[in-house]
């Protein structure tokens, strides 16, 4: 008998998200397939907080940190002329420098896991507010002007190309692609990586970290790769938000945001991934009706579904729906 | 019977002075404890005596106040807990504390796994599963058994490290009869090849482990010897047994 092992059934998913990622920019216009992009840009956000998260059980409220971060970094090092594939990645360690940093301090230090949030929340907003005072024109990095509230403006979009050609701005179809199939890779690396034995040992420090060291692990180096990565992935997805939207300001650090990114996962359900992508597309869906239709409560109906979440539905959709529909296999003899 | 280890066989662990205070509570309070190689020692004393404290300053998750630890002649008083686990010392704490999500199966692979890597660890953690019954279990998530079958799965850990030194923080507590000897015939089992301290109040079952004991009192060491000595001594019976009859 062996582990835990991924199901066929994952691979078939993989592939049908590969397929509707390339196929659904023939299909849906221009518009809709930009407002899908920065559904997929939060996906994946809420993909890293989820990493951390569900899998090795440390919240953090910073990920809008390592997101802001990796943005603010794409869009200084594009604006000054650097290859916007160099930049992206350069905005993935950014956030995986930041997370890393806070990181050491908590899992070397022994904090405990609720210290965790707070010094990331508090990270955040120190953030916010750092980034909100640059408004006086003298603030700039190159010719990237921070330019406070207002933030950066002027960002160029994603461009790949081959060495020595120059490369060629993606378009809203092909930049659609470029995010989609970003978000599958980490998607599936996630996925094997919770099956591999480092993510079996991530799962045993989120049960019960004591046993796991008692055990011989060392949970510090542990956490913090993984915590290091998750922000990585933040940091890029922060990037590509700055492409997007060619342009990022310290929205990116508010509270809400940092929030928003919570209850995302808590909405979809937590350690699975596939949770994660499932809740920030809810949500977002929710928050854009809301905003369409013209309420004003926009914040108030995201703060019930939480509250009912953490009530009534703890383990979020995707893990319940799982237990409802393996109701009857569940009870199958071990091989 | 008893197997008596012989003054000459190598000590394995010894504490020099240990001791612990919480807040001005000597918890412990100069322990000088030694232990030989291949011995089975039970350790009792009435509650606050200190023997909880003692394991967890053995595996690391305390740090004495004083006094000196040495494992197989190495001073371990200082070392992260995954880092005296590796030398060699598996714990059992008094209350089971597993991983409760996880499989049985999870249990014991994932304890193997540091020590022997992918193909070792499968091996080891289905011979755990039958030699401790859990067969029918193995993929149940440990969160649904049994208070008995809880411990036996953190034994079953302890065990598939393959450590030189079991520390098993009342391993029969909330066991049945029948339980509680199926647990002592494992102990002895497991004493062939590893070294034991077993902190019990059961006296029956310290019996049919057939070691040593040592009994502590308010963070000292009251006494050592066979646990008949041990329940005839009249000052045992005053601080643990009380004056009335023992179970013995």
């Amino acid at each position: 008998m062996a582990p835990t092992r991924l199901s066929r059934t994952e691979f078939a998913i993989w592939v049908a998200a590969a397929v509707a990622v390339v196929g659904l920019p023939l299909l849906l216009p221009i518009f809709s397939i930009v407002q899908l992009t920065v559904f997929l840009i939060f996906c994946l956000l809420a993909v890293s907080l989820d990493l951390a998260w569900g899998l090795a059980g440390l919240l953090s409220f910073g990920h809008a940190a390592f997101f802001g971060v990796g943005g603010y970094a794409y869009g200084i090092l594009a604006v000054n002329g650097l290859a916007t594939p160099a930049a992206l990645l350069a905005g993935g360690i950014s956030g995986a420098l930041l997370a890393g940093i806070l990181g050491y301090v908590a899992f070397y230090g022994r904090v405990s896991t609720i210290f965790l949030a707070v010094m990331t929340l508090t990270v955040t907003l120190i953030l916010l507010q750092v980034m909100g005072s640059t408004a006086d024109p003298s603030y700039r990095i190159g010719s990237a002007v921070l330019g406070g509230y207002n933030g950066i403006t002027n960002i160029p979009s994603l461009a790949l190309g081959l060495p020595l050609l120059p490369s060629i701005e993606l378009g809203p179809a092909g930049f659609f692609r470029f995010v989609g199939g970003f978000l599958i890779v980490v998607l599936a690396l996630g996925r094997l990586m919770t099956f591999a034995p480092f993510g079996r040992i991530l799962a045993t420090i989120r049960e019960n970290e004591q046993r796991t060291e008692l055990s011989g692990y060392d949970v510090r180096w542990r956490k913090l790769a993984v915590f290091a990565a998750s922000g990585g992935i933040a940091g890029v997805a922060g990037g590509l938000f700055a492409s997007w939207g060619n342009f990022i300001n310290p929205e990116v650090f508010s509270l809400s945001q940092s929030a928003q990114v919570v209850i995302w996962v808590l909405v979809g359900g937590r350690g699975l991934l596939y949770g994660a992508v499932i809740g920030a597309l809810v949500v977002q869906a929710l928050t854009q009706y809301l905003g369409a239709i013209g309420t004003a409560y926009t914040a108030l109906v995201l703060g019930l579904l939480m509250v009912a979440f953490v009530l009534l539905l703890r383990e979020g959709l995707v893990p319940t729906f799982l237990r409802l529909s393996l109701i009857l296999p569940r009870h199958k003899t071990p091989a | 019977m008893m197997v008596q280890t012989e003054s000459s066989t190598p000590l394995l662990l010894e504490t020099r002075c240990l001791s612990k205070e919480f807040g001005g509570v000597h918890a412990l309070d100069g322990v000088n404890f030694r232990l030989r190689r291949g011995e089975l020692r039970s350790l009792i004393g009435p509650n606050g005596a200190g023997k909880s404290t003692f394991f967890k300053i053995l595996s690391g998750q305390l740090q004495p106040s004083k006094g000196d630890v040495l494992f197989d002649g190495k001073a371990i008083v200082g070392l992260p807990p995954h880092r005296i686990a590796r030398l060699g010392i598996g714990i059992k704490n008094q209350v089971p504390s597993l991983w409760d999500g996880l499989s049985v199966y999870e249990h014991f692979w994932l304890a193997a796994y540091r020590h022997t890597g992918k193909r070792g660890a499968m091996e080891r953690a289905d011979r755990l599963l039958q030699q401790l019954g859990l067969w029918q279990k193995a993929s149940q998530s440990v969160g649904t058994l049994s208070h008995g079958e809880r411990q036996w799965v953190e034994i079953g850990m302890v065990m598939a490290q393959e450590p030189l030194l079991l520390l098993l923080d009342e391993p029969a507590a909330g066991m049945t009869e029948e339980e509680v000897e199926r647990t002592a015939a494992l102990l002895r089992a497991i004493n062939t090849e590893a070294s034991l301290i077993v902190v019990e109040h059961d006296m029956q079952f310290i019996r049919m482990l057939e070691g040593l004991v040592t009994v502590f009192y308010q963070g000292r060491v009251l006494m050592e010897d066979t646990i008949d000595a041990v329940l005839a001594d009249a000052k045992v019976r005053e601080v643990y047994l009380g004056t009335a009859d023992s179970h013995g």
